[in-house]
C-alpha cells in the first residue's frame, strides 16, 4: 500500500535508468542522507540520545563508514567481478601508509594537503592493486585467493621492516597529521564523523554509478563466466585489471581513512590478515554484489559483537570479561551460520525479498 | 511472530547497551576502567594482571573502603591486545562514573601509542607502567602520559649495564656480538634506539632479530642466531612468544644464562611452559620480583578469605605466592590509587576529574615509609613523580629462574641517563614539533 510504484510512469529514459527508479526509495534515500549529514550531527550538538556521546561516533559510527567503504571496495572485485581477495587489509595498508607519505612529504616533494594526500594513497593502492592483479589473468578462484595473499603478507612486511615507510619513527609506530581540510582541522568526532560521511557517501555514489555502468556489466560479465565475456567481445585483461585497480584505490582510500580520521596511530598490526578477512565476511554476509549490502555486512560483523558485548552490562549481569568475549564468540558465530543456512545470499538478498513482500502488503496473493 | 519479537527484545536490549547508563550513580565512586585481556595469545600474561588489579582495589573498598572514603568502582573491558578493541574499551569506559574515568592503564604498547593520541582531548592519564613511550618522561610534552618506574631505554640500558658486569667490565663490550630477539610491534622496537646508542659508545655490535606477532614460530631465528653465535642474546618478548623463545633456545642449545629478558620476558608464564630447558633463563625486574609481601596479607585476609578474589584456581594459588606479574598489577594499582589520593589533598575527598588526578600524579611522593605504610616494603624504592619527570626512577635489578622460582640475582641498577636523556629530548622534540605541541613550562606549574 505505501510501498508501490503504481502511478509513476516514466516519460523519459533517464527517468527510468536513475539509481532509484522508485519514488519511496528516493524519498527513503534522500531522508537518510539528510539525517546523516544534518540530522545527527545535530542530535549530537544537543546531546541527544546516544548521539550525545563520542563513543557512539569513535568507536560506533566512524569504524562502520570507513569499513564500509573498504567493504565496497571488495565487493567491487569479489562480489561484481568475482575474483576473490585476501587482500583487502593490504590495500587499506598502502593507503594508509603512502597517504601517511604524501601527508608528511617525502625527498623533494613537500607535504600536500590531506584531501589529495588521502586520494593519492587510494591511488597509490591501485597502480599496487593491478599489479598484484596481474595474476589474475591466468589464475582464477581460490588459487587467485592464494595469490592475493602473498600480497597481505608482503605489505605486512614492507611496513613493518622498511623504515622509510614510518618516517624512521624509533617504536614503527606512525601518528597522523592533523586533518587540515583546506585550512579546516577536524578535531571532534562530530566533524571526524562528517568527514567520513562525506567520503563514503561520494564514493558509494561513484561505485553504485561503476557497477550500473558499461564497465559493471564487463566485470559481472566476466564474474558469471568468463569464457562467454571473452566471445561476446569483453577483454578480461581491461575487466580485470579495471576491477583490480578500482577495488585497490576504494580499499585504499578506506585505509587512510581508518588511520588518519579513526585510529589517529597506527601500526601494521593494524591492517593484518585479520582485517583482510573481516572485510570478507563482510561482504559475504552483507551480500556479493550488492552496494548496499555492503553497508549491512559492515554493520553486522563490526557492530553485533559490540552490542553483545554490552548487553549483559546493560541488563546488570556481572559476568567476567572471559565469559563474555567466548559468549560474543559463540553467538556471533551461531548468527553467522543460521544466516548464512537461512539465506546464502546474504543481507543484500534479504532486503529485496522484504522489498518484493512490502510491495505487495496488505494484500500477498 | 515469535522472531519479530525476539528481534525486536534484541534491538532493545542493544539499543540499551548504547544508550546511557540509565541507573542512578551513587555520587561518592570514583570510576577506574581496565584494559584487560584474559583471552587470546596474550592471555598467560594477562590474566595475573587483570587479577592483580581488582584484588588491589577490592582490598581498598573492604579494609578501607575506598580511598579516603570514596568508593572505587572498577569495571573491565577485554581487549585481547588488539589495539583497534583497545581504543574501542577506551571509548566505552572513559566517560563512566560520576566524575569520568580517573585514569586508564592500558597494558599494551600498541594500545599506549593509539591513547596517546586520543588522552589530551580527553584530560584523563594513562599510568604505563614499565611500558609505552620511552619519550613520555618528558612531561612537558606528554602531559598525560605517566611512565612510571622505568621505561624500555631504562630496561635497555640496565640489560647491558648487566651484561657488561658478567663480562667484566664495559671495556670488554668492544667487539661482541648482542643480539635483540623482539616482539615485531611498537613494543618490542621502543628498546631500539637505546640500544643503538650503547652500541655505538661501547661498541658491542648489535643484531636485530624480529619475531612476529604472535611468536609462536621462532625456527628460523633461532637458527640464525645457532649460526651466528652472538655473546649474549637479549629477549623483548610477550605472552606466548616468551616461552616460546625459551623453548627454542633450548632446542639450538644455545645458552640459557646468556640470555636476559625485559621485565615483560620475566614472570613465571615465560618460564614454566619451557619445563627445564628454563633453567638458568634470566630475565630485569622493574624493581620488585617474585614473592610475598605484606600487601599479600591484607588482600588474602580481605579479598580472598570473603570470596571475592578475582583469581581462580590454581590462578588463587600463584596470586597467593606473589606471582611476578600479580605484583607488577599490585604496583599499578597502588600507583594509580596513590596518585587519587595526593590529588584528593588538593580538591577534596570526593571524586575526581582525570585532570585533577593528573595533579596527583605529577605530585606523587612515594617514600620509604609511605611504601611500607601501604604494604610494599621490598617491592619498589621511592618514588618521585613531578611535571618534568613522568618516570621517576631509573632502577632494575636481576632474577634468574632456577627451574622452581625466580632468584634475584644482582643488585639495583641505575640507568645512564646521560645517554638516555638526549634521545628523549630528542624524540620529544619531534613529536612536540609533528604534533605543534608548545611544551608546557613546568617551572610555573604548581
Amino acid at each position: 500500500m505505501l510501498y508501490r510504484e503504481a502511478g509513476q510512469f516514466k516519460a523519459t529514459y533517464r527517468a527510468d535508468m536513475q539509481m532509484f527508479p522508485i519514488r519511496q526509495d528516493r524519498i527513503a534515500y534522500y531522508a537518510l542522507l539528510v539525517f546523516a549529514f544534518i540530522g545527527v550531527p545535530l542530535l549530537a550538538h544537543f546531546q541527544i540520545g546516544m548521539f550525545g556521546r563520542d563513543y557512539v561516533f569513535k568507536a560506533v559510527l566512524i569504524p562502520f563508514l570507513v569499513l564500509s567503504l573498504a567493504a565496497i571496495g571488495l565487493n567491487i572485485l569479489t562480489g561484481y567481478c568475482g575474483q576473490i581477495s585476501l587482500g583487502g587489509g593490504a590495500f587499506m595498508a598502502i593507503g594508509a601508509y603512502f597517504g601517511f607519505k604524501f601527508a608528511t612529504g617525502f625527498g623533494p616533494l613537500m607535504a600536500l594537503p590531506m584531501v589529495v594526500s588521502i586520494l593519492l594513497g587510494g591511488l597509490s593502492a591501485a597502480v599496487i592493486g593491478v599489479l598484484f592483479g596481474i595474476p589474475s589473468l591466468r589464475i582464477k578462484g581460490l588459487y587467485l585467493a592464494v595469490a592475493t595473499l602473498a600480497a597481505q603478507f608482503f605489505f605486512d612486511w614492507l611496513f613493518l621492516r622498511v623504515k622509510w615507510f614510518t618516517n624512521y619513527e624509533p617504536s614503527g609506530s606512525v601518528s597522523a597529521p592533523e586533518l587540515n581540510f583546506f585550512g579546516y582541522i577536524v578535531k571532534s568526532p562530530v566533524e571526524r564523523y562528517v568527514l567520513a560521511l562525506t567520503f563514503v557517501t561520494a564514493f558509494a555514489l561513484i561505485a553504485k554509478n561503476l557497477v550500473r555502468g558499461n564497465l559493471g556489466r564487463q566485470w559481472m560479465a566476466i564474474r558469471d563466466m568468463d569464457i562467454a565475456a571473452e566471445i561476446m567481445g569483453i577483454r578480461p585483461l581491461y575487466a580485470k585489471l579495471s576491477a583490480f585497480a578500482v577495488s585497490s584505490f576504494f580499499c585504499g582510500v578506506a585505509g587512510a581513512l581508518w588511520a588518519f580520521v579513526h585510529l589517529g596511530s597506527w601500526e601494521p598490526l593494524a591492517f593484518n590478515i585479520d582485517r583482510s578477512n573481516q572485510l570478507l565476511f563482510m561482504i559475504i554476509i552483507g551480500g556479493l554484489g550488492s552496494i548496499l549490502g555492503s553497508f549491512l555486512g559492515a554493520a553486522f560483523i563490526l557492530l553485533l559483537p559490540f552490542f553483545l558485548n554490552q548487553v549483559p552490562s546493560a541488563l546488570g549481569l556481572h559476568i567476567s570479561v572471559e565469559t563474555v568475549t567466548h559468549l560474543e564468540f559463540i553467538i556471533f558465530g551461531a548468527l553467522i551460520c543460521t544466516l548464512l543456512i537461512r539465506e546464502p545470499h546474504g543481507f543484500a538478498k534479504l532486503w529485496s525479498l522484504a522489498k518484493e513482500k512490502l510491495r505487495l502488503w496488505p494484500f500477498p496473493y | 511472530m515469535k522472531r519479530i519479537k525476539l528481534c525486536a527484545a534484541l534491538a532493545v536490549t542493544g539499543i540499551a547497551a548504547l544508550a546511557p547508563a540509565a541507573f542512578a550513580q551513587t555520587a561518592n565512586e570514583q570510576f577506574i576502567p581496565a584494559l584487560v585481556y584474559r583471552t587470546g595469545a596474550y592471555a598467560p600474561n594477562g590474566i595475573p594482571w587483570a587479577n592483580g588489579t581488582s584484588d588491589y582495589y577490592t582490598m581498598l573498598n573492604e579494609r578501607d573502603g575506598g580511598i579516603n572514603g570514596v568508593k572505587i568502582v572498577y569495571e573491565e573491558c577485554e581487549t585481547g591486545y588488539a589495539t583497534d578493541k583497545g581504543v574501542e574499551c577506551y571509548e566505552r569506559l572513559k566517560g563512566k562514573g560520576p566524575t569520568g574515568a580517573a585514569y586508564v592503564a592500558p597494558l599494551s604498547t600498541g594500545i599506549t601509542f593509539a591513547l596517546t593520541e586520543k588522552a589530551p582531548g580527553d584530560k584523563l592519564p594513562l599510568l604505563t607502567l614499565g611500558y609505552g613511550r620511552s619519550d613520555s618522561r618528558d612531561g612537558a610534552v606528554f602531559g598525560w602520559n605517566f611512565i612510571a618506574m622505568g621505561s624500555y631505554w631504562t630496561a635497555a640500558d640496565v640489560a647491558i649495564q648487566h651484561v657488561a658486569k658478567e663480562m667484566g667490565g664495559f671495556d670488554k663490550l668492544k667487539g661482541k656480538k648482542i643480539s635483540l630477539v623482539f616482539h615485531d610491534s611498537p613494543y618490542g622496537k621502543e628498546p631500539i634506539a637505546a640500544l643503538e646508542a650503547r652500541a655505538k659508545k661501547d661498541g658491542f655490535e648489535l643484531k636485530l632479530i624480529p619475531v612476529t606477532h604472535p611468536g609462536l614460530e621462532q625456527k628460523s631465528q633461532w637458527l640464525s642466531i645457532r649460526q651466528d653465535k652472538p655473546d649474549y642474546v637479549l629477549l623483548w618478548g610477550w605472552g606466548v612468544m616468551n616461552s616460546a623463545s625459551v623453548k627454542e633456545a633450548a632446542a639450538v642449545n644455545y645458552p640459557r644464562d646468556k640470555m636476559l629478558g625485559v621485565w615483560w620476558s620475566g614472570a613465571e608464564p615465560d618460564v614454566v611452559p619451557a619445563g627445564d630447558g628454563a633453567i638458568g633463563y634470566k630475565a630485569l625486574m622493574l624493581q620488585h620480583g617474585a614473592g610475598r609481601a605484606k600487601i599479600h596479607d591484607d588482600i588474602e585476609k580481605f579479598v580472598y578469605a570473603k570470596g571475592n578474589g578475582a583469581a581462580k584456581g590454581d590462578d588463587a594459588a600463584q596470586a597467593k605466592e606473589g606471582q611476578v606479574l600479580y605484583n607488577r598489577s599490585l604496583l599499578n594499582a597502588m600507583i594509580g590509587t596513590e596518585a587519587i589520593r595526593t590529588a584528593q589533598k588538593k580538591y577534596g575527598n570526593k571524586p575526581l576529574t582525570g585532570e585533577q588526578v593528573r595533579w596527583g600524579f605529577e605530585h606523587l611522593d612515594l617514600t620509604a615509609d609511605r611504601i611500607k605504610e601501604l604494604g610494599f616494603e621490598g617491592m619498589m624504592k621511592p618514588l618521585k613523580l613531578t611535571c618534568a619527570d613522568h618516570q621517576g626512577a631509573d632502577l632494575a635489578r636481576v632474577h634468574q629462574w632456577d627451574g622452581k622460582a625466580w632468584k634475584v640475582i644482582s643488585d639495583y641498577y641505575t640507568a645512564d641517563r646521560t645517554v638516555l636523556d638526549p634521545i628523549v629530548k630528542a624524540t620529544a622534540e619531534k613529536y612536540a614539533a609533528d604534533k605543534k605541541i608548545t611544551p608546557r613550562d613546568c617551572s610555573k606549574e604548581e
